[in-house]
């Protein structure tokens, strides 16, 4: 186990250097014994960090620095605060922390919610924040007591003194406690006291969720609220050339017309007067350049880049003459298609403007931090002027963490194009919306090549041709390095195995389409080109596909621990019955590790998933129920791509809703097992690491079936 | 114009053009969002409630289809022997996610179990795939439709739906 997990006595100096050693970003301070700006301060509260605030009625309130978007991490972190505050996680009310510097990412330096970081990033602050609160309760009872704090001891939201004769609840400590100044070294406990981490811990947010109770962004009402709907050019890049919203203006219910930089918004009373308001505009566009671009123009040049030389990533060995001395070359294009990350909830932000020049501003976002900055930017003052809440988000993958801020800014100059409406105004997106308003997974091509010599692949070059995600945006500077996006060749450049002759290039592409990333974000793509080539290897070698992987994965315990329990708990090598194919895959992401089989057959022409099994190693685990929850939605998530596509024919987006667009449904939706494996290894991500290695072993499994390799998505017809 | 129907047990007088969907109306003027818009075009059932007990996707019903009929959210599914133990299962089985579209699943499952109280897997896929869930539950929901069944067993002839 490395040292970020080790549960030590842990000083608040030393907390700080491991935070940063494992963050690996800049680090912004912890902010013990602060109270928020953001939020009411109360006397009688006893408030030890900017996470907990217990009261004297005992109510025990948890701000959770993470966005709740289905992962559980509200409750993830909760479990690891309650641990050391030794109350039990149903005693707690999570709230989602409002924008603040104190709720930064330890690994972006900015709040945050993304790249599968949450867990491992905040383990041990959240602990921190609990023992640290803690030794404070205990500290205010053994003053008043007469006693040593370190005699009595806290259990079950009581402190009880030495010989157990007094007891005193939290609540009844809170306003003692608030005095207490806060200890500079707190002691965490050892892993083998833990009793909630590692132990299956109801959701804090189901019930509420179930009944319909939990507030999401869209949900969100004030007293006067009014709901925008913004018409927005049908290319990308393109700007209003003129318009006329008297038709629009006409409309029950519609307030008013205003042009915002991204088009038209129609402001009204509701929902629905506001759309029917928009279908009534009339605007005339300058389409831009965003007007040429078309999806199978886009294949066509990628096609051809992928044959030339790109900027090389890696070089181990000498590919050029491993290819040369083969006795088989092998070549295949791969290619992904753009990918909406379409979360169930359509997007939207309240934007209330306020007579100083700031705003309060409520959500759902992943993305707090750069979305508060961009904010006090359009607005024109100090961050401290806007108060900015989030809610339950329904859905991220992703696209609620803009890099540029797009919708809470976009609602921001709603609001600012209305001020004297003095209302809270609403920004409300439809589904058409979200499929058409870009910010979609890169369209990727993969130029792949195998030089196989006697019975052994020597040689392997990659070359990856797409977008870039973080040029242009505030990112560049930390992801791109001289030319090259981290996030487009992760999963290719990293790649583990042992192969002597190994070339990575890519050859960065630029069209205008906005693009962002999408759960699993490069993985997504250089997880299927490599782990579907390496079967295509496999396959002319005469090896099978899961001991060909073993043996180039020596000296990679993880992952091969994954793939040996992937394999086994699946029955590799077992007899299947006549027309199903079974397909294996691993794969590292995020700090995680996870090995798919997946057994698949192919029904009137289309592939029909029987049973996915998961072997997941993500070290240490807070919740087990819900890392399985996160494996099995992400097996979905994954199969769902290969379903589904954003095209553009003339600049124009074609899909428009879940018609043209389709997800898995109920009843294309195989059994997901999922095993946990613990390694002993470093505490990694979850979220995504589920998602990558899902349709190569599904491509796998139809290539034993049909004979034929699936080279690109969405699945096509299949022949079986 | 004025629609009369009720909901959740309440008569109601609503005014409003006769093509709004009812979801909009529960939404943004009776304030119960618990109904959940997700596609706008009957394509994704969150918006699903029960217009005299059937269920009907609230995003493309026109309000004026409700008049004299009785309308039913997930604001009172608990009122029903049948939605009781769907919220029970879908809590014990700890199907939710993000959450968005589990009114919405929970509103098609409660329909299911009153018509089929032992519905099949083949059961489940025809009453349920007009739900999309795209954190991807459907494991648990599967799990879930089952495991209400099971509690429901041994309670028919007590209040009903």
């Amino acid at each position: 186990m490395s040292a970020p997990n080790t549960p030590t006595r842990t000083t608040r100096r030393g907390f700080l250097k491991a935070g940063a050693s494992a963050g690996g970003g800049l680090l912004v301070a912890f902010s013990l014994g602060r109270t928020l700006s953001a939020r009411p301060a109360a006397s009688a509260a006893f408030e030890p960090n900017a996470f907990l605030r217990i009261t004297a009625d005992g109510a025990i309130r948890f701000y959770a620095k993470h966005d709740e978007m289905g992962q559980g991490i509200h409750t993830g972190l909760a479990i690891a605060v309650a641990e050391e505050l030794e109350v039990d996680v149903s005693e707690i009310e999570v709230l989602p922390a409002p924008a603040s510097p104190a709720f930064a990412n330890l690994a972006f330096g900015v709040q945050g919610t993304g790249g599968s970081t949450s867990t491992w990033s905040s383990f041990d602050q959240m602990r921190l924040a609990g023992a640290t609160a803690r030794a404070m309760l205990i500290a205010a009872a053994a003053a008043r007591w007469g006693v040593k704090p370190v005699e009595c001891s806290a259990r079950n939201g009581t402190v009880r003194s030495p010989d157990g004769s007094r007891s005193a609840t939290y609540g009844a400590l809170a306003e003692d406690a608030a005095l207490v100044i806060v200890p500079e070294d707190v002691a965490l406990k050892d892993r083998a006291d833990f009793t909630r981490i590692g132990r299956p811990t109801p959701r804090v947010d189901s019930p509420a969720k179930v009944r319909g109770e939990a507030l999401f962004s869209y949900d969100q009402r004030r007293p006067g609220m009014l709901t925008a709907m913004v018409e927005r050019a049908p290319t990308f890049g393109g700007r209003v050339e003129s318009f006329d919203g008297s038709a629009a203006e006409a409309v029950p219910g519609v307030v008013r017309v205003v042009q915002v930089p991204s088009g038209v918004a129609v402001i009204a009373t509701g929902f629905w007067a506001a759309k029917k308001g928009r279908e009534a505009l009339q605007v005339a566009w300058n389409e831009g350049p965003g007007a040429h671009v078309d999806t199978a123009s886009m294949r066509r040049e990628f096609t051809k880049l992928a044959q030339r030389s790109g900027l090389v990533v890696r070089s181990d060995g000498d590919a050029a003459s491993a290819f040369e001395g083969a006795d088989q070359v092998l070549e295949a294009l791969y290619e992904v298609p753009y990918m909406a990350h379409a979360p169930m909830e359509p997007l939207s932000c309240m934007v209330e403007l306020k007579p100083d020049g700031g705003a309060h501003i409520v959500t759902g976002s992943q993305f707090l931090g750069v979305d508060h900055g961009a904010a006090a930017a359009v607005l024109g003052v100090e961050p401290e002027r806007i108060t900015f809440e989030n809610s339950y988000l329904g859905g991220g993958f992703g696209r609620r963490a803009s890099p540029v801020a797009d919708f809470t800014v976009e609602a921001i100059q709603v609001a600012q194009a209305a001020p004297d409406l003095e209302a809270p105004i609403k920004t409300v997106w439809t589904r058409e919306d979200d499929l058409k308003g870009g910010w979609y997974r890169p369209m990727w091509m993969n130029g792949m090549r195998a030089a196989l010599k006697d019975g052994e692949l020597v040689g392997w070059h990659h070359r990856i041709v797409g977008q870039s995600i973080a040029t242009g945006t505030a990112f560049e500077g930390a992801m791109v390095r001289n030319g090259v996006d981290s996030t487009s060749v992760e999963g290719a450049a990293d790649m583990p195995h042992g192969v002597p002759n190994l070339q990575v290039e890519l050859t960065t592409t630029n069209n205008g389409v906005p693009v962002q990333w999408w759960r699993s974000v490069g993985h997504s793509n250089t997880a299927v080109a490599k782990e579907c080539f390496l079967d295509e290897c496999a396959t002319a070698l005469g090896k099978d596909g899961y001991a060909f992987r073993r043996d180039l994965l020596g000296g990679h315990p993880r992952l091969l621990a994954v793939l040996d329990r992937a394999a086994a708990e699946s029955g590799w090598g077992t007899p299947l019955p006549p027309g199903v194919g079974r397909g294996i895959s691993v794969h590292e992401s995020f700090k995680g590790f996870s090995a798919h089989v997946v057994e698949a057959s192919v029904v009137d022409g289309r592939p029909k998933v029987h049973r996915v099994v998961c072997a997941i190693d993500c070290g240490l685990v807070v919740n087990p129920d819900q890392v399985k929850a996160q494996m099995q939605g992400a097996a979905i998530f994954a199969l769902s791509s290969g379903m589904a596509e954003i095209t553009l024919t003339r600049g124009r987006v074609d899909q428009s809703n879940f018609d043209d667009f389709p997800l898995m449904r109920m009843h294309e939706s195989p059994d997901v097992e999922v095993h946990l494996v613990d390694t002993g290894g470093e505490m990694g991500g979850i979220g995504e690491v589920g998602v990558p290695g899902v349709l190569p072993a599904l491509c796998a499994a139809l290539f034993e079936v049909t004979g034929e390799r699936v080279r690109r998505f969405p699945f096509g017809d299949v022949a079986g | 114009m004025t629609i009369e129907t009720t909901i959740n047990g309440v008569a109601r007088r609503i005014e409003s053009t006769p093509d709004t969907p009812l979801l909009w109306v529960l939404r943004d003027e009776l304030g119960l969002s618990g109904t959940k818009f997700g596609c706008g075009r009957a394509l994704c059932g969150a918006c699903t409630v029960h217009v005299d007990d059937q269920p009907v996707r609230a995003c493309a019903y026109p309000v004026r289809f409700a008049a004299g009929k009785r309308v039913r959210t997930i604001e009172s599914i608990e009122e029903s022997t049948v939605g009781k133990a769907v919220v029970e299962a879908w809590v014990e089985e700890e199907v939710v996610q993000c959450g968005w579209c589990q009114p919405g699943q929970c509103m098609s499952a409660a329909a299911l179990l009153s018509e089929i109280p032992a519905p099949t897997d083949d059961d489940i896929d025809a009453a349920m795939s007009g739900n999309l869930c795209r954190c991807g539950t459907y494991v648990r929901i599967r799990k879930a439709i089952h495991a209400a069944a099971k509690g429901l067993e041994g309670n028919e002839g007590g209040e009903g739906r």
